[in-house]
């Protein structure tokens, strides 16, 4: 039987060019110059898509391709896939949650205690030989414990958090769209609630249209100038250019980003300062959890092409 | 000098308290703090690193000091014999290998110092270095900063959960860094001197065996004779090419010049460290590594700590020039 063809989109999915080619033909969207000519000439033949949780898919092409069957996503967040055409098209989505979970509640951690302890600043004090002239000015170095942690968005990676939190001795409390009564934290109806009782707010929910902008001026107020913004979530969480001038007018303390708005773009006011840690998108960027993903990714399309039920549906 | 206006009758009968800082790092934000609350309680402060001439100083007032409040320099025997009437050393940290502690008892001068008020905050700067290092994430902070994410992703690192980390010395920071690391499903072994009971971690005798079998080795033991050296050659590379460093305890504990050529060849594969063998001095060639995250002993360095640890001091204090017994005495 001849191998199924294959629309790849997004480049550097480890393993993929490896093991896909024994059971499909690969063909590599980011390797045509002339990517419409590509598609309008191979569309008949595509049965399923491969891409990232940052490429993703859009209406348009998932429409332009008559015999697509299967949309896998290399990632945990599928808000860059058009999912209601999927749906509308009958053609199931599959992602890799469960994964990624524990890489990225440890980025968060990270964020929060390289942002509240000024670690990139202090690191950055001794590359530039200052600590032989200086004190490192501590006066905004906090404590992690004693405090209280707000976590939009409880799922999986929410709860990964909060366990990891816990342990630097500090309280969860959480809002979400409902209530869990099988967690011990204290929940908060709405995100601007939340932000007035804590010292930090910690996104981990997922993107798209339900959480856009959420954290937005009045949740930043409530947050308040002793108050930190960790984000694991996506750029969309957060009114970006509200967020930037809190920071700019120290109406909050500090931030931990790891996502943006429009990745890679980072707004120029952040780059100079010391309360604030950027990262490059790296939540689940490890050698063992990216393998990880590409397997369960795999997992799933092999599953469809050989008709059994996939793993890792999208709902 | 600064004279407290209210003390409740201590002022009369204390002497001044001499703070001590002969090194940069001592003076900051913190002693501005430590002052403050010193004077509050009634005590007269000096302090050195403001005096003109340190032996005029001496000369001239060396006998009114009763109680000195050192930092990282510590306080040697001949300072010592320079106070002769010094009855306490209050030291304002938990580590105290910098303070000639025989020399103190011989003179019959009690040594306080401030465990267990910062064990969290180091605790806390010890996993913030083991998730750093592993997954270059002070790299990654100056990558953004550079614009350098514009051309292409950052390389993707290690996982943190679910390794294995050797605690060196499982003190009150040691323990405070192995509970964290179970959250975050680590296994987590140690080395000491003898085996703790009671304790859910493997103990390992040899501190080579134990390099070998982990990830992760942090160093959270006491700085002095005792442990000094203890992490060699030999143990960086039962480490290995793949393992990580953390010192958030003493230089002293480490073999630089070992780690620093481990690193660069690569038989070491990474380290975070607070303390160096000579701070505030650094050696030139981790300042320009990727795979090395360089703090500037801020172990126990956040605002609330070091309100702890300077309330701490001042209980130390009043409680000797009181006649009641020292809360954290160590000789």
């Amino acid at each position: 039987m001849a191998k199924p063809d294959v629309l790849v989109l997004a480049k550097n999915i480890p393993l993929i060019l490896d093991e896909l080619p024994q059971f499909c033909t690969l063909h590599k969207l980011y390797e045509e110059t002339d990517k419409d000519a590509f598609i309008a000439a191979n569309k008949e033949k595509i049965q399923a898509i491969v891409t990232s949780y940052n490429v993703g898919a859009k209406a348009d092409l998932i429409s332009s391709l008559p015999n697509l069957k299967i949309i896998c996503c290399f990632g945990v967040g599928v808000d860059a896939i058009d999912l209601g055409k999927a749906k509308e098209l009958g053609i199931p989505v599959t992602n890799t949650p469960g994964v990624l979970t524990e890489d990225t509640a440890d980025t968060a951690l990270a964020l929060l205690l390289t942002t509240l302890r000024k670690a990139c600043a202090a690191d950055r004090f001794v590359r530039s030989k200052s600590w032989s002239k200086n004190d490192f000015p501590l006066a905004t170095s906090l404590s992690v414990g004693g405090k209280k942690a707000g976590i939009v968005g409880l799922g999986d990676i929410g709860k990964a958090v909060a366990k990891r939190i816990e342990a630097f001795g500090s309280t969860i409390c959480y809002q979400g769209p409902r209530e869990k009564p099988e967690v011990p934290y204290k929940y908060f109806p709405t995100v601007e609630a939340l932000a007035k009782e804590v010292d930090f707010l910690v996104l981990t929910c997922p993107g798209g249209a339900a959480t856009f902008h959420i954290v937005n001026r009045p949740v930043l107020d409530a947050l308040g100038p002793n108050g930190f913004v960790i984000n694991v979530a996506r750029g969309s969480v957060v009114d970006e250019k509200e967020l930037v001038q809190a920071l700019v007018e120290k109406r909050i303390a500090g931030a931990g980003l790891d996502v943006f708005e429009s990745e890679p773009k980072v707004p120029e006011e952040l780059l100079s300062m010391d309360n604030v840690v950027l990262f490059p998108h790296i939540g689940s960027a490890t050698i063992e959890t990216r393998s990880n993903m590409a397997r369960l990714m795999m997992d799933n399309l092999r599953a469809h092409f050989d008709g059994k039920p996939l793993l890792t549906q999208v709902q | 000098m600064e004279q407290a206006g209210s003390g409740e009758g201590k002022a009369e009968k204390d002497g001044p308290v001499h703070v001590l800082t002969a090194s940069p790092s001592a003076v900051g934000p913190a002693w501005g703090r430590l002052v403050e609350k010193l004077a509050d309680a009634g005590f007269t402060v000096h302090k050195l690193w403001e005096q003109a001439d340190a032996d005029t100083f001496f000369a001239n007032d060396g006998d009114q000091i009763k109680a000195v409040v050192p930092g990282h320099e510590g306080v040697n025997g001949e300072m010592m014999d320079r106070l002769p009437n010094l009855e306490i050393i209050a030291n304002f940290g938990v580590g105290y290998d910098a303070i000639d502690v025989n020399a103190a008892k011989d003179r019959g001068i009690r040594v306080t110092n401030t465990p267990d008020v910062l064990s969290d905050d180091v605790a806390d700067l010890a996993l913030a270095l083991m998730l750093d290092v592993s997954r270059r994430l002070t790299l990654a902070d100056r990558y953004v900063r550079e614009g350098k994410w514009e051309e292409g992703n950052f390389p993707i690192q290690r996982k943190v959960s679910g390794k294995k980390v050797g605690i060196l010395g499982l003190g009150r920071i040691g323990q405070a860094i192995a509970s964290r690391a179970s959250a975050f499903h680590m296994k987590v072994a140690y080395h000491g001197r003898h085996e703790k009971s009671g304790v859910p971690y493997e103990y390992h005798s040899s501190l080579v065996d134990l390099a070998k079998a982990c990830d992760f080795l942090v160093i959270a033991c006491p700085g002095g004779a005792s442990t000094r050296h203890l992490v060699n050659k030999e143990v960086l590379e039962a480490l290995g090419p793949k393992g990580c460093l953390v010192n958030i305890a003493r230089g002293s504990v480490v073999v630089e010049s070992e780690l620093v050529k481990a690193l660069a060849e690569g038989r070491l594969g990474s380290a975070g460290l607070d303390v160096f063998e000579d701070e505030p001095r650094v050696p030139e060639e981790l300042r320009k590594m990727d795979n090395v995250v360089l703090q500037p002993h801020i172990g126990s360095a956040t605002f609330e700590t070091r309100e702890d640890m300077a309330d701490l001091v001042v209980r130390n204090l009043t409680a000797h020039f009181s006649g009641k017994e020292l809360p954290t005495p160590v000789a």
